[in-house]
């Protein structure tokens, strides 16, 4: 549970406030990025962040994702857990 | 050599295992925490301890927020869990965790109903599709954590959803590590910071460590060599006289941390009096507790919580493993009659846990280094 995984901005959701759809290892997922939005620094598509229980925790390169993404593949099942976990989550939800 | 294979990166490793062999003052010893369970696992997993000197250890220390969490406060969750129309939700990670009357799988064998979610979001929408029943999520972790569980309350809040509350686990870093220092049982040289904790709270709050205890600090990110270039400033801090706290992880970890998580954990919770630690025992602020502001969302408010003291089984050990005093493997039950499918022990549940990530891992010989640092 304690995992940051990356994930690339697709698009801010309009709709869903603090909201993104984000690509997470090619699957797009909704995320939290209320706990980013007080930065001076707007988010948008392309971005990467560091992503923690469906919420954003920070803003990272692209060559950090990239990193961070080789050493979770290499965790094998723990990474594999989180993910499945991610896809079955539906965090913008119905209101 | 499996090691070399799947690390990508050996030459850069080896040359900062020499590095860090040419920095050991002869007939000294060197012993460096580790507080994050996710540095354990990366450490475990690539046998990094292989390519340190003999002289060198690392400890794991108290940085799970699954193994922290004290037999009783489960055993209060599995309480709440089995009151009418109760719907428990937690991290997948806490459902094989053994309480004093057996684990979640148990509780809900017996008939209560508790689901794993991905995040404190899912319970939240657990609690809008289902309105008839009382929804309560089993909130854990550090500071990392914290910000998602305070988000979930303030949007729970916006909605006036009634339904929802948070049965609040959260602890903190700071004091933990004070403890550490505090007890008589670990001397310990320096310490690798935890990375993601640090993305929330910054390095400030340490400094601490190196202004009234004279010890390095190196906050770390997750990769081999980040934890391999910590042990290196960590050792060329003491080889030049000094104790300071730095930032490996300075592409993720803002020195000031991430103000706004920092911001809705005040919104919503306060600091408990005092909380118990599985292994470190009461430890004085230590924990989160939601706040009077929002307390209609604080399960401990809302149902009865027995709030039972249950003593660790005599045969773990764990409460040594999380304090660094015991290494997993010198535990009586390490292996035997605790594994990942029995666990006995907390630390031998979450892939974070010392004993886990050694049970799966730790298959490595000290001969490594030799041929590490041999090319």
């Amino acid at each position: 549970m304690c995992l940051g995984i990356p994930g690339e901005i697709v698009e801010i959701m309009a709709d869903r406030e603090d909201f993104a759809m984000v690509s997470v290892a090619g699957v797009k997922r909704a995320v939290n990025i209320g706990l980013l939005t007080e930065d001076d620094e707007q988010l948008k598509a392309g971005d990467w962040i560091l992503i923690h229980v469906g919420f954003a925790l920070a803003k990272i390169d692209e060559r950090e994702a990239e990193e961070a993404i080789r050493m979770l593949e290499g965790m094998g099942q723990a990474y594999t857990d989180e993910l499945i976990a991610l896809a079955q989550s539906d965090l913008a939800g119905e209101r | 050599m499996r090691f070399v294979d799947e690390f990508r990166d050996a030459e850069k490793a080896r040359m900062l295992s020499t590095r860090i062999a040419a920095l050991c003052e002869p007939g000294r010893r060197y012993k460096f925490m580790e507080v994050c369970g996710g540095h354990t696992h990366t450490i475990y997993k690539h046998g990094l301890e292989d390519y340190l000197p003999e002289t060198v250890s690392l400890v794991h220390g108290p940085g799970c927020p699954v193994c922290v969490i004290p037999m009783g406060r489960l055993d209060d969750a599995i309480a709440i869990a089995e009151q009418p129309d109760v719907i428990m939700t937690t991290f997948g990670d806490m459902m094989r965790v053994p309480g004093g009357r057996g684990s979640f799988y148990d509780a809900n064998a017996a008939g209560a109903d508790i689901r794993m979610v991905y995040s404190p979001l899912d319970s939240l929408k657990i609690a809008r599709t289902n309105p008839d029943k009382r929804v309560v999520f089993m909130a854990i972790g550090f500071e990392t954590t914290a910000p998602s569980t305070a988000m979930t309350v303030l949007r729970a809040a916006a909605e006036g959803l009634e339904n929802f509350s948070v049965f609040c686990n959260h602890v903190t870093i700071i004091p933990a590590i004070k403890a550490i220092l505090d007890s008589p049982d670990l001397r310990l040289d320096g310490f690798i910071g935890p990375g993601h904790v640090s993305t929330v709270i910054g390095c400030r709050p340490y400094e601490f460590i190196s202004r009234e205890h004279r010890k390095p600090l190196v906050c770390a990110g997750f990769e081999p060599l980040d934890i391999l270039q910590s042990v290196y400033m960590l050792m060329t801090q003491l080889a030049q006289g000094r104790a300071e706290v730095e930032n490996q992880y300075a592409r993720v970890v803002p020195y000031n941390g991430n103000p706004k998580a920092l911001k809705v954990i005040g919104e919503t919770m306060r600091l408990r009096p005092h909380f118990e630690w599985r292994g470190l025992g009461f430890i004085a602020q230590s924990a989160l507790q939601i706040n009077d502001r929002y307390e209609r969302f604080d399960a401990e408010k809302i149902f009865d919580v027995p709030g039972v003291r249950v003593a660790d089984p005599k045969a773990c050990q764990c409460g040594e493993v999380l304090k660094g005093v015991l290494k997993p493997w010198e535990c009586k039950v390490f292996g035997t009659a605790c594994t990942p499918e029995t666990p006995i022990g907390t630390c031998m549940v979450s892939s974070e846990g010392a004993c886990a990530a050694y049970y799966n891992f730790g298959r490595f010989t000290r001969e490594r280094v030799q041929e590490a640092t041999r090319a």
